[in-house]
């Protein structure tokens, strides 16, 4: 269903050199080119079909492609003219923390000695793979306030599942593994689909008027079938439950767990400490709060602070150091939930992000979250008469306003995203959390500087004008974007999901 | 405009009985809420299937929704033609878009579900909230 | 009260965070609060710390340099050492263009494309990947990836339980990396799935005998190929086993350069091909980031976890990129998604796209063709050493078992001695196999390399004979 592409394109403008006209790589290939040099075979070769019989060798792989050196980076440049990125301006996504990724974390991880060790080798070979996550480990104690700290889960949903495994094989352990998790709806979507995974039905708690826990009906539902709550901190809609400690008390009094998704850490890292309010199980993004880069959708990791109770049901192995100084893997733990991937989790991700803390230092880290937050409140307060605050909750790192005032105008939040793409923006989180309808989730980070965030504000508030005068123009958005208003429907009625010649 | 002749379950089924037989759909009311259908998974013919079963699902871009029978039985004829034009869901849910036809097990069961007036009632009710 | 710093105080301001005493202040008055305490005013007293983090640092990079420098020159690695390490990750060469393609900001600081129109870069980079999977396996679709080969095995597994008609015993030969078995376990553990392992022939691949009799009420067959043991398992005779028990069939690929030389799993009947994709130019890093790839047949694409690029036209019929099918995923479906995978690792994705563009088909052909020759180099010499025993007989790719008199370890620390990394003791794996080793040669791996490490294990085991 290739479609042919447009020669004419009103979007190609003098600096992107035709990144829109871009093919696929597929569509540049030739017969004859080539794209690669490897040395000369330097050992006498032997008759193939000794070494790899007939029957287990394939043919040339149909229908790959032939391009030279040249093709592939004209290719993948001019790809890349075609994104957005945090280098270039502000990302206002909630709950995604689009900081600075800075270049050292980079240079850090790229060294020989860090690269091109190998999984397998034994611990004499990588001392310094073992103190460095060692030392990583110890500073995420302390940032967390918790006893330890595995670094194996890649991703924040990895470590979700891997905390709520954790839970189970704890409570399993002392007679009843029990029978659901209990998740606010204001909660992200990787929390029940993790729980589900790991084997537990979910019951939904219903936010209160101010956006926050019922604590009531938590009381009413958390009994001896409950295995534990799963609480973002703050919530996505930024607001901190400050009866943080009551709600760990219910939970505690019946033998229940309190699971923390770590997405919204930026917004208290140095101002409090999960393990000291009452919090069992953390995981953190490091991708998110600890400015590893997102890479286009990862990759990231997602390290699981936990509690003393939960302490040997760790996945191994973990990294210990003895009395002389040296590192070891210790596989030693009985009880563990097993392994939660191949090798040792992402380890140059958590390269970048000890490079990162160390850049940061004690007071470093605490500005974080002064400023991430100082810099959302400051957003609020500019867009809180342009667009409507559902919940008047005082929040932290993020603030949602809902698109109430423009909807009168018929005019929705997926169009004033849209529209901002015109303004030089990626758009914030829209749509969610599902109980704002029309939900603007917006978190700068503490990385935008005051000009970014007003030249932000300035456009989100033009366009509430335009909603009300030109709503149309607001509607039919973007129009300065390479492809605009894609049909999504026909992509996943008529599924195109690979090239074919 | 809710087609007099069918009943209608609390999940927003329908059914249209013809002698023994039941066709089922999903009414104008829930492919609104579903917006843009792209997908329907329906059952194998020879099913046998219980009132409240869950039959199939249907996917929009932004969403997917369980199916459930409103009746008891075998379903002997599903719609082949949603395969390739899911849109016939939004365009046309009581007719084209018809999805499965079951031979009632039990034809008493009709009476547990709304009529046309009390499942415009029961989606005013809904909508309101 | 404390020694906690101002932030007004522009000693305290860092180069990562912009806003200094000017801009605070400004901003303070427009939010109309006197100071930043009191935003946080929602967090309980008694929660906040009056202490600064106890935690090294800030270090200028001038510091972090020097630290990170020293530890990482306390590794030893394949830079400075011959290095023969295999067991699912592998040093193959990296084009050079490739890692400075990746450091350009659209591509390294991008956000995932949820919003088509300004990530039409990530979108299409992605569908290039998912088309090479296919041309790659003989497969109908794949996904945008996966975090690595371990975690997507745990998916095609529970993929074909989903499908799998209610049977609840999943086959998985044992020489399947055991790495990735032990993952499969933890991620079923409460599912009520049981796994059953089956053995392997004299020749290194799987027992067939021992396969068709575990596999009756199976939802599904996983074996790897080539295996743990670097041996190309006969997919047809797995396939006819698999197939007459109803069962689907998975295979794992580890070692993705294989590909360029050995019959994909689409042509011998296979469901689902999973695997690791680190072989294509990412280097080893300690295990990680790696990236997982998972290629299926046209029927199961509805059931595939993870994200999907499809192809569309956007309101001007210009062909365009965006992530589809997105139904299936966590943040629709939520307690009933296929997965509840979010990021990938999309940077990964990418790079192993511009691996596998600049090798293109001549490239991975004569990737795989020197791997398998220079392998079979090595194993010519060591056949020359007596008391060195290859003690399977099966055709091997890049990779092959090796035993001797002596412990692997002691073996193995005498070729560390001579410089040469020269393999995995298998006993950690498998404590029955105190003397065996697994050894694996690619396209950097040099004869002279090569002749030295034949003479320095020959050495190895006369001494060990002392």
């Amino acid at each position: 269903m290739t479609t042919a592409f447009e020669s004419h394109d009103t979007t190609v403008t003098a600096t992107t050199q035709g990144a829109s006209r871009e093919r696929l790589i597929f569509e540049h290939s030739r017969h004859g080119r080539r794209g690669y040099q490897l040395p000369p075979l330097d050992v006498p070769p032997q008759n193939i079909n000794d070494l790899v019989p007939r029957s287990l060798r394939r043919d040339d792989i149909a229908d790959e492609v032939e391009v030279s050196e040249v093709d592939v980076v004209r290719h993948f440049t001019r790809l890349s003219k075609l994104n957005v990125s945090i280098d270039a301006g502000l990302y206002p996504l909630g709950s995604c923390t689009m900081k600075h990724n800075p270049r050292i974390n980079e240079e850090i991880a790229r060294l020989p000695g860090f690269a091109m060790s190998h999984p397998l080798q034994p611990d004499h070979q990588v001392q310094g793979n073992l103190e460095l996550m060692w030392t990583l480990e110890q500073t995420l104690k302390e940032i967390f306030g918790m006893p330890r700290v595995t670094l194996q889960p890649v991703a924040g949903a990895h470590g979700e599942l891997t905390g709520i495994l954790l839970i189970h094989k704890a409570l399993a352990k002392s007679g009843n593994a029990r029978k659901y998790i209990l998740i606010p709806d204001s909660a992200h979507g990787t929390n029940p689909a993790s729980a589900a995974f790991a084997g537990y039905e979910l019951k939904e708690l219903k936010s209160n008027s101010r956006g926050t826990l019922d604590l009531s009906l938590l009381a009413e539902n958390v009994n001896e079938d409950c295995a534990a709550l799963m609480l973002t901190v703050p919530n996505t809609l930024g607001v901190f439950e400050t009866q943080i400690r009551q709600i760990a008390d219910i939970l505690h009094a019946k033998g229940a767990y309190l699971y923390c998704d770590g997405a919204n850490l930026n917004a208290f890292v140095g101002i409090a400490r999960p393990g000291d309010i009452g919090i069992d199980v953390i995981h953190s993004n490091l991708h998110k709060t600890f400015s590893t880069p997102h890479g286009g959708g990862g990759p990231g990791a997602g390290p699981v602070g936990v509690s003393k109770k939960l302490v040997p049901f760790l996945p191994t192995p973990m990294v210990e150091r003895r009395e002389d100084g040296t590192f070891y893997l210790d596989f030693s733990h009985p009880d563990s939930i097993g392994r939660m991937r191949a090798f040792h989790g992402n380890f140059s991700v958590l390269v970048r992000a000890l490079t990162y803390i160390r850049s940061m230092g004690p007071a470093g880290l605490r500005r974080i979250a002064q400023i991430a937050v100082l810099n959302a409140n400051y957003i609020r307060a500019r867009l809180k008469d342009a667009y409507h605050l559902p919940y008047d909750a005082p929040s932290l790192h993020e603030v949602v306003f809902s698109d109430k005032k423009q909807s009168a105008h018929d005019v929705h939040t997926l169009d004033i995203a849209k529209r901002l793409m015109d303004y030089g923006f990626h758009p914030p989180t829209i749509y969610f959390p599902l109980i704002v309808p029309g939900a603007l989730m917006i978190e700068p980070t503490e990385s935008e500087p005051k000009e970014e965030l007003d030249a932000f504000c300035e456009a989100m508030i033009a366009i509430a004008r335009e909603c009300e005068e030109r709503p149309e123009l607001v509607r039919s958005a973007p129009h300065t974007t390479p492809v605009r208003r894609l049909d999504e429907a026909r992509a996943a009625r008529q599924l195109v999901l690979r090239w074919k010649p | 405009m809710t087609p007099e002749d069918s009943r209608y379950a609390k999940s927003h089924e329908y059914v249209h009985v013809e002698g023994d037989v039941g066709t089922v759909g999903i009414t104008d009311y829930a492919q609104k809420e579903l917006g843009d259908v792209v997908f329907v998974e329906l059952p194998q013919v020879g099913s046998q299937l219980e009132a409240a079963d869950e039959f199939g699902n249907i996917e929009s871009v932004k969403a997917v929704s369980e199916l459930f029978s409103p009746v008891s039985g075998e379903v002997v004829e599903i719609n082949e033609k949603l395969a390739d034009k899911p849109e016939l869901v939004n365009t046309d849910p009581y007719g084209d878009g018809w999805m499965i036809k079951i031979r009632l097990s039990d034809p008493s069961e009709m009476d547990g579900l709304m009529t046309a007036d009390d499942y415009e009632d029961y989606v005013q009710a809904e909508s309101g909230k | 009260m404390s020694n906690l710093p101002d932030p007004l105080d522009d000693r305290s301001a860092h180069r990562y965070i912009p806003n200094a005493s000017e801009d605070i202040a400004a901003m303070l008055r427009v939010i109309g609060v006197d100071s930043i305490d009191r935003l946080f005013d929602t967090i309980p007293a008694e929660a906040k710390l009056d202490r600064l983090l106890d935690v090294p640092g800030p270090w200028s990079e001038v510091e972090s340099r020097r630290w990170f420098r020293a530890l990482a020159a306390r590794n030893k690695t394949s830079f400075e050492h011959a290095s023969f390490l295999g067991g699912g990750a592998y040093a193959h060469h990296q084009p050079a263009c490739i890692d400075q393609l990746l450091l350009r900001a659209e591509f390294l600081t991008a956000y995932t494309p949820y919003q088509p129109e300004v990530s039409q870069g990530t979108l299409r980079s992605i569908f290039e990947y998912q088309s090479h999977q296919c041309l790659l396996t003989g497969l109908d679709v794949a996904n945008a990836s996966l975090y690595d080969g371990s975690t997507a095995l745990c998916e095609g597994v529970l993929l074909a339980e989903r499908v799998g008609k209610g049977r609840n015993k999943v086959v998985i030969a044992k020489s399947v990396h055991p790495q990735y078995t032990e993952t499969v376990r933890t991620y079923v553990q409460n599912l009520g799935i049981e796994i059953v392992e089956v053995g392997w022939g004299k020749d290194g691949r799987i027992d067939t005998d021992a396969l068709r009799a575990a596999c009756n009420g199976a939802f599904a067959v996983a074996v790897q190929s080539p295996n743990f043991l670097g041996v190309i398992e006969d997919y047809d005779v797995i396939n006819e086993i698999a197939t007459a028990a109803g069962a689907a069939k998975v295979a794992l690929i580890a070692e993705a350069t294989s590909l360029g030389i050995v019959s994909p799993p689409g042509l011998h009947g296979f469901d689902i091909a999973v695997g690791e994709g680190q072989a294509w130019g990412v280097p080893t890093q300690f295990g990680g980031p790696f990236v997982g790839f998972m290629v299926v047949k046209d029927a199961l694409k509805r059931h595939m976890p993870g994200r999907l690029v499809g192809e569309t036209v956007d309101a001007d019929g210009k062909r365009a990129y965006v992530l589809t099918l997105a139904t299936r995923e966590q943040h629709i479906r939520r307690g009933k998604a296929t997965s509840n995978i979010c990021t990938n690792q999309a940077l990964i994705a990418l790079a192993a796209n511009m691996y596998l563009s600049l090798l293109g088909k001549k490239g991975l052909r004569e990737v795989a063709e020197q791997c398998v020759q220079k392998t079979g180099y090595l194993r010519q010499k060591l056949r020359e050493i007596a008391a060195v025993v290859m003690p399977f007989s099966g055709p091997v790719y890049n990779e092959f078992v090796v035993r001797t008199p002596a412990p692997s370890k002691q073996v193995l620390g005498y070729l560390e001695d001579h410089g040469i990394l020269g393999g995995i003791p298998l006993d950690q794996f498998f404590p029955d196999h105190p003397n065996d080793f697994l050894v694996a040669v690619t396209e950097l791996n040099t004869r002279e390399q090569m002749d030295t490490y034949a003479a320095a294990l020959s050495a190895a085991v006369a001494r060990g004979r002392r």
